[in-house]
């Protein structure tokens, strides 16, 4: 109950396992947000990000660890701490057959909130995320960027000090996304507490002041955006080659350059280095004494992308836009992500 | 947007005491916005108003003319009963499809994160078909005068009766609450209904004579939930032949025990589901 440490959300050690085909979402987390910053916590699908915001949120109780936001147990305290979040997921967890004011005096009145103040608060915060004009009509007839915004004002009605956003703009499109992040900004500029979930780098590196990296379940780095940038040297060097052969052989020819391995991908060779002009021209030259033709060469500051990269191994999965919008036309449907999966792992 | 500031402080929490207030209050809550998500879908509120007047437009000019009947009334008395019954069993599958849908959704997800109170849900829902259905009954009370229907009892009786199968439709919504509850999406909840519904529904008193079926079948139906309410039902707007004290006793118990079984195993459920 020691509200006295700096920290709004604290979990030690968050171990969960799904009876359902026997799946450790959780093995191990330990995390802790300081007070009126935000944290983002950064995987790939089926990482446990979604899990971990579950647990924290009261929706799910950790088989072993404990959390507590400001200080309250999220099992032992579950009903206090309900008074001091507000959740605003993937899945804009709104009702389609109620207009924006109905969702939001809704929520305002199963947090106890009066009937005055829920709709006070609900023409408030209307204004606030500029839905004022779409205010009385029904969800369905909202674009997705509008249920975004709808469902994070319907989380904050009863003004918690205590944010959780589970994916708060996958799927957006990238005006949407900056409208969202502005909102988010806003909120923590007047001391709100958030804990973000996200795939994309991009978002993390924007908002977050540290970040937390998890894949299967455990947390496999954390620092500053900064901070784990710095891990992997300070830029990176990229050679275009003609072909896939061509890069890695390459590959071989440079690996020496650097003491991280280079990276392979169809026909670009990267490598992280600490001084990039000077591995630049070792390469060049290195590629040249081989008779290897350079299609092209770019110096560049590491992104998360690349953090991530390499400490998964694996990619960020989060897909770009224009991949989005190509599986769009062909009609398929979307992709089942984290939450769905943890979702049905759960039930 | 100062409108969306906090501060930075805890707002202090709202007083735990009055807990039953509050579990009145935020079950009103979600029965209003189920309610209101009734009227938003005026396509479905019409086709599920349509379904029990084609029935009873089907038993009472189709099916009826080959269905003797014992007692000396009209088919139509004797069918009205059932098709209320049944009308209100197969309403009770909404609560499945509307609770799976919710879950889906991630409605229910946000509820949970909420400080209301976690029977608030169930409660709601239930309630508001329960709503649902005292209008349902009333149409059908309008339609089953136009086909010839007649009160054979009187009108406090026959209130009476509908009363019975309104609390009777009422238990049994928590029950289908539970199978929402365990549907994997709100298709497969209406799938899974079915079988619970097909025999308790038809393999009843509610259209045909018990005495019309197979002697290995005729304590199923006479002892089942549904043909003890139908059959009370019956005495109370029907009476005369029909007239049965015991059933209606019977049909009280049964739902007395329903309401005790199912409202736990529902609340087991929505805490198992999470």
């Amino acid at each position: 109950m020691s509200n006295s440490s700096s920290f709004a959300v604290e979990a030690h050690d968050l171990v969960k396992v799904f009876p359902r085909g026997n799946v450790r979402a959780l093995d191990g987390v330990s995390l802790a947000v300081q007070e009126g910053t935000v944290l983002g916590l950064l995987g790939p699908n089926g990482a446990g990000k979604t899990t971990v915001v579950r647990i924290l949120s009261t929706i799910l109780n950790p088989d072993s660890g404990q959390a507590s936001i400001l200080g309250h147990d999220v099992v032992k305290e579950a009903e206090t701490v309900r008074r001091i979040i507000g959740l605003a997921g993937q899945y804009a967890a709104v009702d389609e057959n109620l207009t924006g004011r109905e969702n939001i005096r809704m929520v305002g009145r199963l947090s106890h909130l009066s009937r005055k103040a829920s709709s006070e608060r609900a023409t408030d915060l209307l204004e606030a995320f500029g839905l004022t004009d779409a205010g009385d009509r029904v969800l369905k007839t909202y674009s997705g960027g509008m249920r975004r915004r709808l469902d994070l004002a319907a989380a904050l009605v009863a003004r918690p000090p205590v944010l959780f956003l589970d994916e708060p703009t996958t799927g957006l499109d990238p005006q949407s996304r900056q409208d969202l992040w502005g909102v988010i900004e806003d909120l923590v500029a007047g001391g709100t507490t958030v804990l973000l979930t996200t795939q994309y780098l991009e978002e993390a590196d924007r908002l977050a002041r540290n970040i937390i990296v998890v894949d299967h379940g455990r947390v496999i780095a954390e620092g500053a955006p900064a901070e784990l940038k710095a891990t992997l040297g300070t830029s990176v060097v990229a050679v275009t080659l003609n072909d896939n052969e061509m890069a890695q052989k390459a590959a071989a020819l440079v690996a020496s350059l650097s003491d991280k391995a280079p990276l392979v991908d169809h026909n670009t060779v990267e490598l992280t280095v600490q001084n990039g002009p000077k591995v630049g021209a070792d390469v060049l030259r290195t590629l040249d004494a081989a008779q290897i033709p350079i299609a092209g060469l770019a110096l560049r500051e590491p992104s998360l992308d690349d953090v991530f990269l390499s400490l998964t191994g694996h990619k960020s999965e989060a897909e770009t836009d224009e991949q989005r919008t190509a599986r769009m036309s062909k009609g398929a449907k979307r992709r089942p992500s984290e939450s769905e999966t943890d979702g049905r792992d759960a039930a | 947007m100062t409108a969306i500031t906090v501060p930075t402080t805890i707002t202090s929490p709202a007083p735990s005491g009055h807990r039953l207030r509050w579990v009145i209050a935020d079950t009103l809550t979600v029965t209003w916005r189920n309610l209101l998500a009734y009227t938003r879908i005026p396509e479905a509120l019409f086709f599920s108003t349509l379904q029990p007047i084609m029935f009873v437009l089907l038993f009472r000019y189709v099916f009826g003319g080959a269905i003797p009947i014992p007692g000396g009334v009209p088919y139509v008395d004797y069918m009205m009963p059932g098709i209320f019954v049944q009308t209100v069993m197969f309403g009770a599958v909404s609560t499945s499809v509307g609770l799976a849908e919710d879950l889906q959704k991630g409605l229910i997800e946000r509820f949970r994160a909420l400080p209301m109170a976690r029977s608030a849900v169930l409660a709601g829902r239930t309630t508001a078909d329960l709503v649902r259905n005292v209008f349902v009954v009333i149409i059908m009370t309008v339609v089953g005068y136009a086909v010839g229907f007649r009160i054979g009892t009187g009108v406090p009786s026959y209130i009476l009766g509908l009363l019975i199968l309104l609390a009777f439709a009422y238990a049994m919504s928590w029950g289908f609450a539970a199978i929402g509850l365990a549907a994997p999406n709100s298709e497969t909840a209406q799938v899974m209904a079915f079988p619970i519904l097909f025999p308790l529904t038809f393999a009843s008193t509610a259209f045909v004579p018990i005495q019309t079926m197979p002697g290995w079948l005729q304590p199923f139906v006479a002892h089942q939930p549904v043909s003890v309410v139908v059959d009370a039902a019956r005495s109370l707007m029907v009476g005369g032949y029909y007239h049965s004290s015991s059933s209606v006793w019977h049909a009280l118990l049964w739902i007395v025990g329903l309401l005790v079984v199912l409202v736990p195993l529902g609340v087991w459920r929505y805490r198992k589901t999470s």
